[in-house]
C-alpha cells in the first residue's frame, strides 16, 4: 500500500493506529459477552444507521451472542438517505440479523410543528434522542441491553449528542479511533459499500462528518493518538508536522466537550459523595 | 465460565507431564507409584481463573473445587492468581472482602487442601486495620508464609495505594510439598504482579536461594498496536523468561482471566524453566487448570551450565549499596 519512498514520519503516523485486529476482536467479543451476561441479560439492541460504527458493533455483538440475540433497529427519518437504509439492511443480511424498522418521521415532524424555525443542529439532536428513546423502549420490550456505537474520535471531539447516540449500557468501540474501526470493519469482511463510503451522521441531506468537522479522520486520529495516548508536547507535535492552528482547534474541542464524557456534577456536601469518596466498581456484586 | 477439568487441553497439550498418565477428573486418588525418583520432581498446577468481583463466598467455593481437582490430579502445589478470593478492581470493597490470617476462609482452604500445598490470593486485614494485597502459602493445614505485595501500582488504570497498604519484605521460604518425594527441600519466593516489574525483588529472593519464583498476577490487557500482540502480554513474556534465566530458577506465573468493569485480564499463565524456556504453551484467555512437572535435576543441570548465582558478587552489591546510601545521606 505504501511505497518505499514514503517518508518515515508518515510511516510512523500510520503505524500509530495500526491494530492487531484479531487481538482486538477477541477482546471485544469477550467484553460484550461478559458485560451482557454478567448483568443477567442475554441480548442486545443496537441502532443500525448504515454506517461503519454501528455495523462493526452489530458484527461484534453477533459474534459474542449469536444472531438471534442481537436486535438491530433501523430508524430512518423521511429525509434520511435511502442508501443508508439499504446499507443497514445489507449489514443485517450478511450477519443473519432480522431488523426492526421504525420510521421516526411522524414524531419528529409532530414535535417541530411547534417550533418550525429551528436549525438543523437542533433537529438533528432531537432525532438522535428520539432514536435513543426508541432503543431504550425496545430494550425493555426485548429484555436486551442497549449497545452503543460511539468511537474514541467522536467521544474525544464531542461530535455526538448527549443522551442521544451517547446513551447506552455498554460501548465496545469507545477506545478505538475511527481509523481503527475501519480496520476492524475490513477484518470482519463487512460490505465494501458500508466501509468505503464517506462517514455521515445522516441527520440532514448531504451531511458529511469530515466537511462538518473541517478535517479528515485520517489526520485527526493520528493527532489525537499523539495527544491523548502518548501525551506528546506542543514542541513534539510541531516537529511531527502539525500546525499550531490545528493543534489548538483539536485541544479546544476535546476540552470543551469534557462535560459530555462525565456524569453530571454533584454539589459536594457530605463526607462521602457519590463517585468522589463513594467508589465502587461498576461490576459490584456481578 | 467454569474452569476446565484437569483432563482437558491444559493436560493433553502439556509435554512436561506427558511422561505421566493423568487420571480423569473423577478418578480416585491413586498411589504415587513411580514418582519416587531421584530427580526431585514436583507437579505444579496453575488455577487460571476469573474470580467474581467482591464475592468471597463464591470464590471460596471455586477454590475448594479446584483444590479437589488438583488433589485428584496428584498435584503437589496449586497456585491461584493475585486476589483470587476477591477479584481485583475492588475500590471501596476492600474492607468488606478482607480476611484475617486466623479467619475461617483460609482455615477452610487449609483443611480442604490437606497434603496439597496451595498459594492463594486475598486481601489480608491486620490488627492495625491495614489491608494488604497478599499471597498466602498453605501447607499441611497451616499458613507457612505470607507475602504482602510491596509495589502497589498507582498509575494509569491502577489505584492500589488509595486502598491498600504496602508490604515491607521479600523473604524466601521452604516448600514442604508433603506429597512429593524429594532428595532435598525446594525453596521458593513470591512476587505479586507489579513486584516483578522491580528487578530488585526477584534479585533479593534469588540471593536468599530460591528454586521457584511464584508470581500470582491480575494483569489487565492493554496495548493493541499491530505486531506487538497484546502489549502487557508481551512485557510479561519478556520478564518471565528473562528472570527465570538470569536467576536460574523456575518461574511460575499464574495470571487471572475474565473482565472487570470492561477491563480484560489476559491469562497467559505459564511456567518457565531455569534456562528461560517455556515448559509448555502459555494459557489462553479462558479459565483453565494447567499442569507442569518441575524437577531439581533440571535446575542442577542448568546451574552447572550457567553458574550465575555462584558468581553473583554479594559483597560488591552490599558495598556499592552502602556507598550509594551514605552519599544520599550527605546530600
Amino acid at each position: 500500500m505504501t511505497s518505499s519512498t514514503t517518508v518515515s514520519q508518515t510511516v510512523s503516523a500510520a503505524d500509530a493506529l495500526r491494530i492487531d485486529t484479531e487481538v482486538v476482536l477477541s477482546l471485544l467479543v469477550g467484553f460484550v459477552r461478559e458485560e451482557v451476561h454478567k448483568v443477567g441479560f442475554q441480548r442486545v439492541v443496537v441502532g443500525l444507521s448504515g454506517g461503519v460504527d454501528s455495523a462493526v458493533t452489530a458484527a461484534v455483538a453477533q459474534r459474542a451472542l449469536g444472531p438471534d440475540d442481537v436486535v438491530p433497529v433501523i430508524m430512518p427519518y423521511r429525509s434520511s438517505s435511502p442508501a443508508s437504509e439499504a446499507d443497514a439492511r445489507a449489514v443485517c443480511d450478511q450477519l443473519g440479523l432480522r431488523p426492526v424498522m421504525v420510521d421516526i418521521s411522524p414524531q419528529i415532524d409532530a414535535y417541530f410543528e411547534r417550533f418550525p424555525e429551528v436549525d438543523r443542529t437542533r433537529r438533528g439532536n432531537k432525532m438522535a434522542r428520539e432514536r435513543m428513546s426508541i432503543l431504550y423502549d425496545l430494550s425493555f420490550a426485548e429484555r436486551a441491553l442497549v449497545i452503543g456505537t460511539s468511537n474514541k474520535t467522536e467521544l474525544l471531539l464531542g461530535y455526538s449528542t448527549v443522551h442521544g447516540d451517547m446513551a447506552h449500557a455498554l460501548n465496545p468501540l469507545g477506545d478505538l479511533y475511527k481509523t481503527q474501526v475501519w480496520a476492524l470493519a475490513r477484518a470482519l469482511g463487512l460490505p465494501d459499500r458500508v466501509v468505503d463510503k464517506p462517514p455521515s451522521a445522516d441527520l440532514w441531506e448531504g451531511q458529511s462528518d469530515e466537511e462538518e468537522l473541517g478535517f479528515q479522520y485520517a489526520l485527526v486520529d493520528v493527532l489525537l493518538y499523539y495527544l491523548v495516548d502518548e501525551r506528546r508536547t506542543r514542541v513534539e507535535l510541531r516537529a511531527l508536522g502539525y500546525a499550531d492552528d490545528f493543534i489548538d482547534l483539536i485541544v479546544q474541542r476535546v476540552r470543551d466537550s469534557q462535560y459530555k464524557r462525565r456524569p453530571p456534577v454533584i454539589a459536594k456536601l457530605s463526607a462521602r459523595t457519590i463517585d468522589r469518596e463513594f467508589r465502587y466498581p461498576r461490576d459490584w456484586g456481578r | 465460565m467454569s474452569p476446565t477439568g484437569p483432563a482437558t487441553q491444559g493436560l493433553a497439550s502439556d509435554a512436561a507431564v506427558a511422561s505421566r498418565e493423568t487420571p480423569p477428573a473423577d478418578a480416585p486418588v491413586a498411589p504415587r507409584e513411580g514418582l519416587e525418583d531421584t530427580t526431585g520432581a514436583v507437579v505444579v498446577a496453575l488455577a487460571q481463573m476469573a474470580p467474581r468481583l467482591g464475592d468471597v463466598a463464591t470464590n471460596l467455593d471455586r477454590h475448594l473445587t479446584m483444590i479437589d481437582e488438583a488433589r485428584r490430579g496428584e498435584a503437589d502445589l496449586l497456585v491461584f492468581p493475585e486476589l483470587s478470593l476477591t477479584g481485583y478492581f475492588l475500590k471501596d470493597l476492600v474492607p468488606e472482602v478482607a480476611v484475617r490470617l486466623d479467619g475461617p476462609e483460609l482455615e477452610r482452604i487449609a483443611r480442604a487442601a490437606g497434603d496439597l500445598d496451595v498459594v492463594v490470593g486475598c486481601v489480608l486485614e491486620s490488627d492495625e486495620t491495614r489491608f494488604h494485597n497478599s499471597a498466602i502459602y498453605i501447607s499441611g493445614g497451616a499458613i507457612r508464609h505470607v507475602h504482602r505485595k510491596v509495589y502497589l501500582p498507582t498509575y494509569g488504570l491502577f489505584d492500589e495505594q488509595r486502598y491498600l497498604a504496602a508490604g515491607d519484605r521479600f523473604r524466601a521460604f521452604e516448600l514442604l510439598l508433603p506429597r512429593a518425594s524429594q532428595p532435598r527441600r525446594w525453596r521458593a519466593g513470591i512476587v505479586v504482579c507489579e513486584d516483578m516489574w522491580h528487578p530488585s525483588a526477584p534479585a533479593l529472593l534469588a540471593r536468599q536461594g530460591i528454586d521457584i519464583l511464584i508470581c500470582p498476577s491480575a494483569s489487565p490487557g492493554r496495548g493493541i498496536i499491530q505486531g506487538a500482540a497484546l502489549g502487557t502480554a508481551l512485557s510479561y513474556e519478556w520478564m518471565t523468561r528473562t528472570f527465570a534465566q538470569l536467576f536460574t530458577c523456575y518461574l511460575v506465573y499464574c495470571n487471572r482471566t475474565g473482565y472487570e468493569d470492561g477491563v480484560a485480564f489476559w491469562g497467559g499463565s505459564r511456567v518457565v524453566g531455569p534456562d528461560g524456556s517455556l515448559l509448555s504453551e502459555p494459557g489462553g484467555a479462558g479459565e483453565a487448570l494447567m499442569w507442569h512437572r518441575l524437577d531439581l535435576a533440571t535446575l542442577r543441570r542448568v546451574r552447572i551450565a550457567y553458574p550465575l548465582l555462584r558468581d553473583e558478587n554479594d559483597e560488591l552489591n552490599d558495598r556499592e549499596s552502602d556507598r550509594i546510601r551514605s552519599r544520599r545521606a550527605q546530600d
